[in-house]
């Protein structure tokens, strides 16, 4: 029930609330009533009546006195005279004044302001930083002044202009009343009854049974989403004599020109640098670093497992090492390389790898070291693979092993 | 009178057709309790309003395509360089469309304020017991809608495709393809195949600027109808009772102040737009899968979730040939399962612990619930200390404290945090409640100290106010659990059986801790104590005293009110 009442003033309004009313349906006190309403329902719908008799009102249609007036009276008729519930006028009139002079310049701003954005869209064009740098400030600066003085104004005129009232509405609990209750499960099951639903298993048994296709066929509408994995997450574009092309430049190297140690290289393979989908698996760091800084395994060939926490002597070329960019964690690419440590670090989430001992993990969520790429040089001195990777790469999935 | 002329025509016209004249006046008085964080609810529906329309004018030129293109556009360090076409129509939205840039800038802070505001909003709800029955189903859908912001934003800041966004969704391919058995099924199939593809832009603009929203729309409808069909819940004060609702109605006032406050939130994220800049994806470059820059950071609403990444240790299982990447998935799943879970349950915990079954209508100030309270800063903890760590490098980097600390302390934090948090709150709830006892007990302490004939000094108080005194009585006792099995004498009552009702018996003395309930002000003394504060209808008549009988029938924890 929504009825609101005045301090001090008596309970005035009728009996149907708000919530009944979007509902469209309501029960007679009488609670019996609600089941002769619903049988009558099954007739009704377009054919009703307009002014339909009191046994099958709907309740929200218009009673004939109320037909052209609006705030209607009320279901019972007479009521007394309605007292106002709000005060017309504010309680000081020099005050309200004031304020009125106050909200009236405040809005004539903000139209001003407004002005100002369509003059500012006009006059000051974009197509270069300071344009747009310019064209933000203004546009930007006068809309929120256009939005502030509106505030401004609603506000003041909210607090000075209307007066100051405090209603109190009754609350009621949410659950129905037990007639209410026992009107609906009658309707409830009365319709259930007709519809013949409970009583017809076969019926009802098939129709659900016609369902359950309908209800997977999105499943399978959405397998053409992407094709399946199969084995490719785990290999890499990578094979013996695709040659290491710097990342930037596209240019091949030779051992000789990456003399320096301790510096570190992006590179791709030979044909995909462009390719986004083969280098974000395939990208590669080379790493080059001072004779013994490398702490070396047993060779290793390619196709067999490499021992944990140390370098694959045969897969390195004068003390330069290659190592997936792509981190073990999430994916990023590891990017960031301390020379004073060798370590290697993820942006992202800080996982932390020893480049002098094959990338092992000291720190971080990743687990597994990044796999290092077997390098080489061919006939023209260019670094190249002298094999794939001989692990997958990048981060964990269900099929790794 | 003009009002009278369109209420005789367009009026008249209207209700000819819609019959709108109960219900609507209905709606026109119906009565919205004030208080200030009352505001929250409105900043979220406000910044959602402003998402569309901005959104709508972003959509105008915007192309979701990862078709490469070689860049022509005004943006001149960028000219000549290949790019995807989201991200080229990007750099045109923010330099060749007049107020593109602050279109995007205020979709970008509305997106953020919208996120901002359903946390707050979520708060507040808790800690005053908002989310009591009947609005249990409301507090769900409020999840729901926090759940939905979240993914709407991650795609929202992935349509770009510059580097930043690419990174984010790299992160969520990752974590995608590290799921148990389906997790490089489920990479597959959202990204088209392999990372990075050149479907996942056209894909998360159609969830983002259809799907999504359109779900979102729907559930505040829900959320608003329910919350205006149950009425809404009020703070404790003078004549405020579980049974009313005290306040402005709707027509004109609620309607004008709302109105107001749509300026100043529009006017708050114009402001932003304007003077603070957001995402200049042109200043990141294009999206590549090999370039990655220091310190990036995703928006604040996702940094938990990196936060947890980040402080996992790296813990994986190979076991017969498939890898249990517990280092990713966990922290993908778990802390914001564990938030937005316990979020989800705790209504309805509370209830079967508490027994209390009851409507409640009249908020509680967060001490007068003091496990609720600290249970509520414990999570806040624990999700500042994910959120706090998902920033971990640029904290370091600012307050100068290694790395690879400020990770070991965030993985102690998580854990020791939220226990000292939970036992710092209670505590101070407590003491509150005790504070608050002492001034209905004892009144105000003035500073004046009187001598008595007798040669005693004492204090002089003065009785607290009326309105302050309504508010600090609102505290009402718990009903009492049916007897349980520790009482020998008795019969366990149902649900009070077992070990589950020995636990609920255990958890009842935790939940309902609270300080002794406050005696009779000092020299008076015709009040009942304190109301059962039993949901006891009152018929509509008569409540317009409620100023001077709020310690009738209505339920409300009576007092013997000195201006009585």
């Amino acid at each position: 029930m929504s009825d609101t009442n005045p301090k001090g003033a008596a309970g005035d309004d009728s009996g149907t609330s708000w919530p009944e009313y979007l509902g469209g349906m309501s029960y007679g006190a009488g609670g019996g009533g609600g089941g002769a309403g619903s049988s009558g329902g099954g007739a009704g719908g377009a054919g009703q009546p307009e002014q339909p008799g009191p046994r099958h009102r709907v309740i929200g249609t218009p009673s004939p006195t109320a037909a052209r007036t609006l705030l209607p009276e009320p279901d019972g008729g007479s009521r007394p005279p309605r007292q106002p519930e709000l005060p017309p006028d504010p309680a000081d009139p020099a005050r309200a004044r004031t304020a009125e002079r106050i909200v009236a310049a405040l809005f004539i701003l903000a139209m001003l302001a407004g002005f100002g954005f369509l003059v500012a869209y006009s006059l000051i064009g974009v197509g270069s930083l300071t344009a747009v740098m310019h064209s933000n400030l203004f546009l930007g600066g006068s809309l929120s002044l256009v939005f502030l003085f509106l505030g401004g104004g609603a506000v003041i005129w909210v607090r000075n202009l209307m007066p100051t009232v405090e209603l109190t509405e009754q609350r009621h609990p949410m659950r129905s009343t037990e007639a209410e209750r026992a009107a609906f499960k009658e309707t409830f099951e009365e319709g259930a009854a007709t519809s013949q639903f409970v009583k017809r298993p076969l019926v009802r048994r098939t129709l659900i049974a016609a369902t359950v296709p309908l209800a997977v066929a999105p499943l399978f509408l959405l397998r053409d989403l992407g094709p399946l994995p199969g084995t490719s997450l785990g290999t890499t574009v990578w094979r013996k004599g695709l040659r290491l092309l710097v990342y930037g430049t596209g240019l091949p190297i030779t051992s000789a020109e990456f003399s320096s140690p301790g510096s570190l290289i992006t590179v791709g393979p030979e044909g995909y640098l462009d390719d986004d989908d083969a280098m974000a698996k395939a990208a590669v760091i080379i790493i080059k670093f001072r004779p013994g800084q490398l702490v070396f395994g047993p060779p290793v060939q390619p196709g067999h497992a490499s021992p944990p926490n140390l370098t694959v002597p045969n897969w390195t070329l004068d003390n330069i090492v290659a190592y997936s960019k792509i981190c073990t964690h999430v994916g990023c690419p590891a990017a960031l390389y301390e020379q004073t440590t060798h370590h290697i670090l993820c942006p992202c989430h800080q996982s932390t790898f020893d480049a002098t001992r094959g990338a092992k993990v000291i720190f971080g969520p990743a687990t597994r070291a990044l796999p290092q790429l077997p390098i080489g040089v061919d006939s023209d001195g260019y670094l190249v693979a002298t094999g794939p990777f001989n692990e997958p790469v990048g981060p964990s999935y269900w099929e790794r092993s | 009178m003009s009002v009278e002329r369109a209420l005789e025509g367009t009026g008249v016209w209207l209700d000819d057709r819609l019959h709108g004249a109960r219900g609507v006046r209905v709606l026109l008085r119906k009565v919205f309790p004030d208080h200030w964080s009352f505001l929250l609810g409105e900043i979220i529906l406000y910044s959602f309003i402003i998402l569309l329309l901005s959104g709508t004018f972003l959509t105008f030129w915007f192309q979701p395509s990862m078709t490469q293109v070689v860049y022509h556009g005004s943006y001149i360090p960028l000219r000549g360089v290949k790019m995807s076409e989201a991200y080229a129509s990007t750099l045109k939205i923010s330099f060749d469309v007049r107020g593109g840039l602050l279109m995007r800038q205020i979709h970008h802070w509305a997106a953020d304020l919208f996120m901002a505001g359903i946390m707050a909003h979520m708060i507040r709800i808790f800690f005053t017991g908002a989310y009591r029955k009947p609005r249990e189903i409301n507090w769900l859908i409020g999840i729901i809608l926090f759940t939905l912001g979240l993914f709407e934003g991650l795609f929202g800041y992935s349509l770009p495709d510059d580097l930043l966004s690419g990174a984010g969704l790299r992160i969520t391919e990752g974590v995608l393809q590290s799921f148990p058995i389906v997790g490089s099924y489920l990479a597959y199939f959202l990204f088209g195949g392999p990372y990075p593809g050149n479907q996942i832009i056209g894909r998360l603009y159609i969830l983002h600027v259809l799907l999504i929203p359109a779900l979102i729309l729907a559930l505040v409808t829900v959320h608003l109808f329910l919350m205006f069909h149950q009425k809404h819940t009020q703070m404790p004060g003078r004549g405020r009772t579980n049974e009313n609702v005290v306040g402005a109605p709707t027509y004109p006032y609620f309607m004008a102040k709302t109105g107001a406050f749509f300026f100043f939130v529009f006017a708050a994220i114009t402001l932003a737009a304007t003077f603070v800049q957001i995402n200049p994806v042109w200043l990141y470059g294009p999206y590549n899968p090999v370039a990655m820059s220091a310190g990036s950071q995703p928006d604040f609403y996702m940094g938990a979730l990196e936060g947890a990444l980040r402080i996992m240790p790296n813990w994986q299982w190979v076991v017969f040939g498939h890898t249990f990447a517990f280092n990713v998935f966990l922290p993908g799943l778990v802390p914001l399962g564990i938030i937005f879970g316990g979020a989800a349950l705790w209504p309805f915990l509370e209830q079967w612990i508490t027994g209390d079954r009851r409507e409640h209508h009249l908020n509680d100030r967060p001490r007068n619930a003091p496990t609720r309270t600290a249970i509520g800063i414990a999570a806040i903890t624990f999700y500042g200390v994910l959120w706090a760590e998902g920033a971990n490098d640029v904290i370091a980097d600012h307050f100068d404290v290694p790395l690879y600390w400020t990770t070991w302390i965030a993985r102690v934090g998580i854990f020791v945090g939220p226990v000292i948090a939970y036992m710092i709150t209670k505590r101070i709830c407590l003491g509150l409640q005790r504070k608050d006892n002492h001034l209905i007990e004892h009144g105000l302490e003035t500073g004046i100290i009187r001598q008595l004939p007798g040669g005693e000094f004492i204090e002089e108080t003065r009785p607290v106010d009326q309105e302050r005194l309504a508010v600090l009585l609102s505290r009402t006792p718990h009903p009492a659990l049916p007897p349980g099995e520790t009482e020998e004498t008795e019969v366990p009552a149902p649900g009070m059986r077992g070990g589950l009702g020995r636990v609920r018996e255990r958890l009842y003395k935790v939940v309902t801790e609270s300080a002794p309930m406050p005696s009779e002000p000092h020299g008076n003394g015709h009040g009942n104590g304190l109301g059962d504060g039993e949901v006891a209808p009152t018929d509509g008549h008569g409540h317009g005293e409620q100023d001077a009988s709020a310690t009738g029938a209505s339920g409300e924890p009576s007092h013997g009110g000195d201006g009585h």
